[in-house]
C-alpha cells in the first residue's frame, strides 16, 4: 500500500531526503514513489514524511487514492472563501 | 585629537572585497553562486517553488541544480578564469540548511581546495541553530537571515506553514517557531563572530509597519546589516500573493520604510537579487559561460589559479590603498576652519535656518561607497550621504546622488574613477555638482577636499572635514559633532562676557 505522486508534482525536491525508505525518486517528467518501497512511514513517523513537506495541493495521494493535502489545506484557505480572501488582500 | 578608529570586531575586513557587502567591493571583486540546495522547509506566500527561492533570488529563475560535486568543479573552473572571485554563496534554489548534506557537502571540499574564497549562505533560518557550529567550521564569514516579521500573527499572514519535527505545523504556531529560530540562529551567529545580514521582503499591508520594530531587534541582537527588498509579486509567476493580487511597494514606499529602518544601522541599497546560480561581478551574469559540459572539457592547474588570485587581490588592493591615500593621519581639530570670531556666530547659521546652539542637530555630509567608512575625496563621491546628529542619535537621512551629467554613464553604476583631487574641469563640475547638494549640511567630510573646494565651503559656512581614509564613520561623526558642540558652547559662552567687556 503506496503512497502516490501525481502529475501536479513541480520537482521541488522537498521529498526526496526525507523518505525513511528511499522511495521517492527524483524521476521525469516528475517525483515518483516506488511502491515496492514505501512503508507509508508506518512505524517510523506519525505522518507521511513525502505528503508532510510537499507544498503543493493534490500532488500526493494516500494509498485509497484520496490527496494528503487537498485543495485549501495548504494555503489555509479553502476554495469557497477564495474570491473573499482575493478582495481583501487586493484592497492592501 | 587624533581620529584613527580601529574597528575592534574586524566587520570592516570581512567585508572589504565582499561584491554584496560592501559597495566599493563590487566594482572590483566577483561573486558566484551555485545551486546545490533545492529543498525547502517551509512555505512563503510569495514563492512558487518552480523557481529560485525569493527570499534571495529573483523570482522566476530557474538556476541549473548542480550535484555537489558539480558545483566544487564550477567553482574551482570560474576562480581560475575569473580571478576576482572572491566569495561563493549558496542561496538555494531552496534553502541551504533545508540540504545540509548537499551544503556541507561543498563547503568542506571548497574549505579544502580553495581556501581564499570566502563562503556565504542565505535561509529562511529554520534549520539555523542546530547547524551553526558547523557553519562555523568552514570559510563563512556572512550569513543572510531572511526575516519579514517578529511577530507571529504578521507572520501567519506570509508563511501559510513549516515543516518542523517530522510534521506540518500551520498558521500562528508555525510562524513562531520560524521566528524564535531565526532569531535564536542570528544570536548565536553574532556570537560567535559571524557577519550576519537580514534580508526582509517588503509587503504592503501587511509588514511595512512593522519592519522598523523588525530591524530595531535585529540590529539588538546582533545584525550587521538590514537589506528591505521589495516584494515582486507578478501573476504569472503564479505565487499565492501574485494570485491574489497583492501589490508590490512603490519606489517611495520602499524608501520611506528602507529609511524608516536606518535608525543607526546601515541599509544596504546596491542588492540586485540575483539568480541562485549567478556568475560575475554584481549586475553582471555570466553564467551562460560556464556550463557544465564545457567545465567537463577544462584542465585546470588550481595551485596556479590560486596563486594569480592571490596576485590580482594584491593589485586590487594596492590600486585602492592608492585611490584613497593621501593625508596619512589628519586629526579633525587641524582641519576644522579656524573657530569664528564670537559675534560672527550667530548671522553664521540664522541665514540658513539652523540653529547654532548647543545640543541642536549638527547635519552632515559624508563621503562613503559604502557607509560603513570614510573613503572618497569631496570630488570622487558618487552618492553623498546626510547624516543628522543630535546628542545621542545619529541618523542617516538621506543619500543625494552627485549628479555630473557630462561624466554619467546611462546606469549610473559604473561611473568611471575620477583620481583628480581639485584641478581640471571633470573635477571642477563635481565640485558644482556636489556643493550644490550640501548647502543645508553644517559640515563635509570626506578623505581630502582641493584647495577650491575647500574655500567654498568656508564662505558658505559648511565645516571641510577631511580624515583618514577608511575611518568609521559613526566615529568621525560623532568626533565632529562633539568638536562642534564644544566650540559652539564655548562661543556661546564668549558672547556674553565679550559683549559686557
Ligand atoms: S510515505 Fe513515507 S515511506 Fe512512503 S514515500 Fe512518503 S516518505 Fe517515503
Ligand atoms: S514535495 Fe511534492 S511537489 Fe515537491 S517533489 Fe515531492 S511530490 Fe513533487
Ligand atoms: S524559503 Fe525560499 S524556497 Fe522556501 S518557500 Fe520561502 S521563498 Fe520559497
Amino acid at each position: 500500500m503506496s503512497y502516490r505522486i501525481t502529475t501536479d508534482c513541480v520537482n521541488c525536491w522537498a521529498c526526496e531526503p526525507l523518505c525513511p525508505q528511499q522511495a521517492v525518486l527524483a524521476a521525469k517528467p516528475h517525483f515518483t514513489i516506488d511502491p515496492a518501497r514505501c512503508t507509508g512511514c508506518e512505524g517510523e513517523f506519525a505522518e507521511p514524511q513525502c505528503a508532510s513537506i510537499c507544498p503543493i495541493e493534490g500532488a500526493i495521494l494516500d494509498p485509497t487514492g484520496v490527496p494528503v493535502n487537498p485543495p485549501g489545506s495548504l494555503t489555509g484557505i479553502p476554495p469557497s472563501a477564495w474570491q473573499q480572501t482575493r478582495a481583501s488582500i487586493q484592497a492592501r | 585629537m587624533e581620529l584613527k578608529v580601529v574597528d575592534s570586531s574586524g566587520v570592516r575586513e570581512k567585508i572589504r572585497n565582499h561584491p554584496c557587502f560592501s559597495k566599493d567591493a563590487h566594482h572590483h571583486y566577483a561573486r558566484m553562486h551555485v545551486a546545490v540546495a533545492p529543498a525547502c522547509n517551509i512555505q512563503c506566500h510569495y514563492c512558487n517553488r518552480k523557481y529560485d527561492c525569493a527570499n534571495e533570488s529573483r523570482p522566476g529563475v530557474v538556476s541549473e541544480l548542480l550535484t555537489p560535486e558539480q558545483a566544487v568543479k564550477k567553482t574551482l573552473a570560474v576562480a581560475a578564469e575569473i580571478p576576482q572571485l572572491s566569495v561563493l554563496g549558496i542561496a538555494g534554489p531552496g534553502d541551504p540548511l533545508a540540504n545540509p548534506e548537499r551544503t556541507f557537502a561543498t563547503f568542506a571540499a571548497l574549505t579544502e581546495k580553495a581556501p581564499d574564497i570566502r563562503l556565504c549562505v542565505s535561509t529562511n533560518g529554520l534549520m539555523l541553530p542546530p547547524h551553526v557550529d558547523e557553519l562555523c567550521q568552514h570559510n563563512i564569514d556572512h550569513v543572510t537571515i531572511t526575516i519579514n516579521c517578529v511577530d507571529p500573527t504578521i507572520g501567519a499572514q506570509i508563511y501559510p506553514w513549516i515543516f518542523w519535527e517530522h510534521r506540518r505545523i500551520r498558521g500562528v504556531k508555525a510562524a513562531a517557531i520560524l521566528i524564535e529560530q531565526q532569531l535564536k540562529g542570528l544570536e548565536m551567529l553574532a556570537e560567535r563572530g559571524v557577519l550576519v545580514k537580514i534580508n526582509s521582503v517588503l509587503i504592503p499591508g501587511v509588514n511595512d509597519q512593522h519592519l522598523a520594530e523588525v530591524s530595531r531587534i535585529v540590529k539588538d541582537k546582533g545584525a550587521f546589516l538590514h537589506n528591505i527588498m521589495p516584494l515582486i509579486a507578478e501573476p504569472e509567476h503564479g505565487t499565492f500573493f501574485g494570485l491574489m493580487g497583492q501589490r508590490s511597494p512603490s519606489a517611495e514606499e520602499l524608501k520611506a520604510v528602507q529609511q524608516a529602518c536606518a535608525n543607526d544601522m546601515e541599509i544596504m541599497s546596491h542588492c540586485r537579487q540575483c539568480r541562485a546560480d549567478a556568475i560575475g561581478m554584481l549586475g553582471q551574469d555570466r553564467h551562460d559561460e560556464f556550463t557544465l559540459e564545457r567545465i567537463e572539457t577544462l584542465d585546470i592547474d588550481h595551485a596556479a589559479a590560486m596563486e594569480r588570485r592571490a596576485r590580482v587581490r594584491a593589485e586590487i588592493e594596492a590600486a585602492r590603498a592608492a585611490k584613497s591615500q593621501q593625508p596619512a593621519l589628519v586629526s579633525l581639530a587641524s582641519l576644522t576652519s579656524p573657530k569664528p570670531a564670537a559675534e560672527a556666530l550667530p548671522s553664521v547659521h540664522a541665514g540658513q535656518g539652523k540653529s547654532a546652539f548647543a545640543g541642536a542637530s549638527f547635519r552632515v555630509a559624508v563621503a562613503s561607497s559604502d557607509g560603513q567608512q570614510i573613503d572618497q575625496a569631496f570630488t570622487e563621491v558618487e552618492a553623498l550621504r546626510i547624516y543628522q546628529v543630535d546628542n545621542d542619535t545619529l541618523r542617516l537621512i538621506e543619500t543625494r546622488p552627485v549628479a555630473v551629467p557630462a561624466l554619467l554613464p546611462e546606469s549610473g553604476q559604473d561611473l568611471p574613477p575620477v583620481m583628480d583631487s581639485g584641478e581640471g574641469s571633470a573635477a571642477a563640475t563635481r565640485v558644482v555638482a556636489a556643493m550644490a547638494l550640501v548647502k543645508d549640511c553644517d559640515a563635509v567630510l570626506c578623505t581630502r577636499i582641493g584647495f577650491g573646494a575647500w574655500q567654498q565651503l568656508e564662505q558658505a559656512s559648511i565645516r571641510p572635514l577631511s580624515v583618514e581614509a577608511g575611518t568609521a564613520t559613526k566615529a568621525a561623526l560623532r568626533q565632529a559633532h562633539a568638536d562642534w558642540r564644544a566650540e559652539t558652547e564655548a562661543n556661546i559662552d564668549a558672547t556674553p562676557r565679550a559683549l559686557s567687556a
